[in-house]
């Protein structure tokens, strides 16, 4: 036995120490001076969020941690978490991820002053949280692959067999269920999940777990066509830049189905402890400075707040014809899911 | 997986029946008490839910499509990596190939790269390498380690003057090696497909980015979407027992290939086969699995990381925080797993008693458990029995002390069972108290076992990604975390710095590691 069993013991020893380190650490991390610290948790992308939380935090001097999660996971949290939710504020992609906590009566009312800021039909109908910027779903298509004359004008279109093979879709992206929801609304929930049927039968190769990677793969030719929302498109731009971009968007005929509005929202936790600071980021988010940073980021979405317009070259917002879908439409997207499990995609 | 150890020891000292310790018993069952936590939490999900509830989403053609694809992939990676890995522990342990030394040394190293890091590798430059057959290439390439490691140190072990006397009866070459040696080493095959099968039914990292479905992606996937814990727990029941059954079909095999040989120091130096024509042929697979298991990645990463590249994605943690956080977090983990290891392997050792060894069978439940499901349980229980440890550190290391238990179970038994008994006895019969003896006596002998437990959680601790993208400390990222979320935005050169470091902070442990497996049957001949 000469083997080095006195370094194997200092070094467990040694780690034992590092743990009751940790745990001391672990110990002392919620105490601290009297500065406000606000919690977020946010289910928008960290671009977006980024820049919004180190101007508030310069502009006012209270302290934003930032908790970055699926927005389902992180509302799922806080309904398990109850009382003892840690969060302030949360911030998501989707408004159903926000009515589903406002079903549940865990949001606190938003002041009048910030709600007047952005168009009442972008916001809460219940005044619970505020709309901060909005996208739309469009189809991206590989230019390798297909001219824009072949692609559909109408979501239905999808379904039919001339796609096998060719479509990626992201069943599990909470961007998918307000098309399934909108599809639903429109033609009925029969119909909804026979296209769904059409849909998966279609993507079968192509079945990915976000509209990053769909956007990624059409743009590769790995798929030929995918629906996404139009800002991933200009995010892997941006990331691999232009020369390395073999696809396109393309727009759904005006009012169609699977031409959506998404609006990405905010709201405090009716469990804050700090109401005033916490309204004071929601109000930030959706003044002018806030919703100027969006208009100038990497986030590609369009502001929905004081009046501010995206400098990014995006198709106008003003002239977007989506399908006639108001927030309480889309709902908590429960009805969507089960559309979906329905269909064998989740 | 504790079948593995034993493998590992082919000759163990005949266990005497004495009375067992009570201390040691009570400790012990603490300790599977605290194992069994995330499994009391999906059965208290499940009760919630309903049966009826339940039964209409577990019976569904969703199951039976990820339990086809699973089955699939299990077969055909689990019998590649068999294939892969006694190949070339045979090629490196008995012939003549050249490069044996530095060949057996790479052979290892995938260890220390996680199979999210490989699938990253090939993703980012072939994207055409994806679904099944992107499955099974990388995990193939990531898991056969786990057969190479046992099987090459149970040839060290095993004893050649069979297979030599198989041939002087007239046994060709090829038969002698099919009959007498494969046979040989075919309870630790055996056991390194069980780990290569259990790892399978666990990686969640890997599939996801390969876009290949299965249990575990799908567990995620329903926690994610439509705030649906109850779908999850009852997908993760199916992965329970499946891997229940994994455990149970390699015991009852296991069983029955039990393998007599000389006794130990009747070791001796063995000739080694001449390949002749095939010599380069043998030199090429192997450095083709190489290749792709190590090559690949690391020269993705390094393409990576010399082709830079900034991201829209802002960086939440630097490396260096992101490298202390998780060294930080996988010491602490890696130490309580092995000191809660230590009684229950003990035990396991020493007494005779049959609860005992249900006791044990329990705590290796969790190794069927995803981490997701672990991380769910703990935040429940948090939550409602001790919110002031909810989203601190010490909750996730709980979770990592949690889900990896079985790893470093298996490698603290190992050691307990060589260890001596007959030096306790000398100790407690020269008057040292019983407490003393453990401290003095048993501690050291079960030393380098401890080391191998410590390294093994160390290891998967640090790329552990799932519980901990639940757990983690708001404003923490881990490296796992924040190459998990460069990679979801196809930032591949921001996020190559995390997997080099997170590769850089596995080789050590990983090269220790590989040591220990290396050096265990000698280890067990210089004992008896």
């Amino acid at each position: 036995m000469a083997r080095p069993t006195g370094a194997a013991l200092r070094c467990l020893a040694g780690s034992a120490a590092v743990a009751i380190l940790a745990a001391s650490i672990s110990g002392c991390g919620g105490a601290s001076s009297s500065r406000i610290t606000l919690i977020l948790y946010n289910g928008q992308h960290p671009q977006t969020t980024n820049s919004l939380v180190t101007a508030f935090e310069k502009k006012s001097g209270i302290q934003v941690v930032v908790r970055s999660n699926d927005e389902d996971v992180l509302a799922d949290q806080i309904v398990e978490e109850g009382n003892a939710a840690p969060a302030d504020l949360i911030y998501t992609e989707n408004s159903p991820a926000l009515e589903y906590l406002q079903r549940k009566n865990l949001l606190a009312r938003v002041p009048r002053s910030t709600l007047t800021l952005v168009p009442a039909k972008y916001s809460s109908p219940s005044a619970d949280w505020v709309g901060v910027s909005a996208r739309v779903s469009v189809l991206v298509y590989n230019t390798r692959l297909l001219r824009a004359n072949q692609l559909p004008t109408s979501v239905l279109s999808l379904a039919a067999p001339r796609w096998r093979g060719l479509l990626a879709i992201a069943p599990s992206e909470t961007d998918f269920q307000p098309i399934v929801t909108s599809i639903a609304r429109t033609y009925g929930r029969a119909a909804a999940v026979r296209w769904l049927q059409g849909v998966k039968a279609n993507a079968e190769q192509h079945i990915y777990p976000d509209d990053e990677t769909i956007t990624a793969r059409v743009n590769s030719g790995q798929a030929a066509i995918g629906i996404i929302n139009h800002y991933y498109w200009y995010r892997l731009r941006a990331e691999i830049g232009a020369g390395q971009m073999h696809s396109a968007l393309a727009y759904f005929a005006p009012r169609d189905a699977g031409y959506v509005l998404e609006v990405s929202g905010a709201a405090v936790l009716r469990s804050s402890h700090h109401q005033a600071a916490a309204d004071r980021f929601l109000a930030f988010l959706v003044s002018r400075q806030g919703q100027e940073l969006l208009a100038h980021s990497d986030s590609f979405e369009y502001p929905l707040g004081s009046g501010v317009v995206t400098s990014r070259a995006l198709r106008p917002f003003t002239s977007l014809r989506p399908a006639r879908l108001s927030i309480a439409d889309l709902g908590d997207g429960a009805e969507a899911v089960a559309l979906i499990q329905q269909a064998q995609l989740l | 997986m504790a079948t593995l150890a034993s493998d590992l020891s082919p000759v163990v000292a005949v266990r005497a029946r004495r009375r067992t310790p009570r201390a040691l018993l009570v400790v012990s069952c603490l300790v599977a008490l605290l194992l069994l936590l995330p499994l009391a939490f999906l059965l208290l999900e499940a009760r919630q839910v309903g049966w009826s509830q339940l039964s209409s989403l577990l019976f569904r053609q969703l199951t039976m499509t990820l339990l086809g694809n699973l089955v699939q992939l299990a077969v055909v990676v689990t019998a590649l990596a068999a294939t892969i890995g006694t190949g070339a522990a045979w090629c490196v342990e008995r012939t003549d190939l050249p490069f044996r030394r530095t060949l057996a040394m790479l052979l290892v190293l995938p260890l220390a790269i996680p199979d999210f890091v490989v699938a990253f590798g090939w993703v980012s430059v072939l994207p055409a390498v994806s679904g099944y057959g992107g499955a099974v290439l990388v995990m193939t390439s990531g898991l056969y380690p786990l057969v190479y490691l046992p099987v090459s140190a149970s040839l060290r072990g095993a004893d050649p003057s069979q297979e030599e006397t198989a041939r002087t009866l007239g046994l060709g070459p090829w038969q002698a090696f099919w009959r007498v040696t494969l046979r040989q080493v075919r309870p630790t095959i055996l056991a390194g497909c069980l780990l290569v099968s259990l790892a399978l039914l666990a990686e969640y990292g890997a599939f996801e980015i390969l876009g290949y479905q299965t249990f575990t992606t799908e567990i995620f996937t329903e926690f994610q979407v439509g705030f649906n814990t109850p779908a999850a727990c009852a997908l993760s029941l199916v992965v329970v027992l499946i891997g229940l059954l994994i455990l149970a079909g390699e015991g009852s095999l296991r069983d029955r290939g039990r393998v007599a040989r000389a006794a130990h120091n009747s070791r001796r130096s063995i000739s080694r086969r001449r390949l002749g024509r095939w010599r380069w042929p043998a030199v090429g697979a192997i450095g083709g699995v190489i290749a792709s298991a190590l090559g690949m990645p690391l020269g993705v990463i390094a393409y990576w990381l010399v082709r830079g590249g900034s991201s829209t994605l802002p960086q939440s943690a630097t490396v260096a925080s992101a490298v202390a956080h998780t060294v930080l977090y996988g010491a602490a983990a890696a130490a309580i797993a092995t000191v809660l290891a230590v009684p229950v392997a003990l035990l396991a050792a020493r007494s005779s008693l049959p609860g005992v060894r249900l006791l044990e069978r329990s705590t290796y439940v969790v190794q069927g458990l995803p981490g997701l499901v672990i991380a769910l349980a703990l935040v429940f229980f948090a939550l409602h029995y001790l919110p002031g440890v909810y989203q601190t550190s010490g909750l996730l290391i709980g979770a990592y002390s949690i889900l990896f238990f079985p790893l470093a179970y298996v490698a603290v038994r190992a050691s307990a069972l060589q260890a001596p008994l007959a030096l306790e006895e000398v100790a407690r019969s020269l008057g040292n108290r019983p407490l003393m003896v453990r401290w003095r006596v048993t501690l050291p002998l079960i030393a380098p076992g401890l080391a191998a437990a410590f390294c093994l959680v160390f290891l998967s601790a640090v790329t552990e990604l799932t519980a901990t993208l639940i757990l983690v400390p708001t404003g923490v990222q881990t490296l796992a975390t924040q190459f998990w979320a460069f990679t979801g935005n196809v930032s591949y050169g921001a996020a190559a710095p995390y997997a080099a470091a997170m590769v850089a902070i596995s080789v050590l442990p990983g090269i220790l590691l590989g040591r220990w497996f290396d050096r265990r049957p000698t280890g067990t001949g210089e004992h008896s």
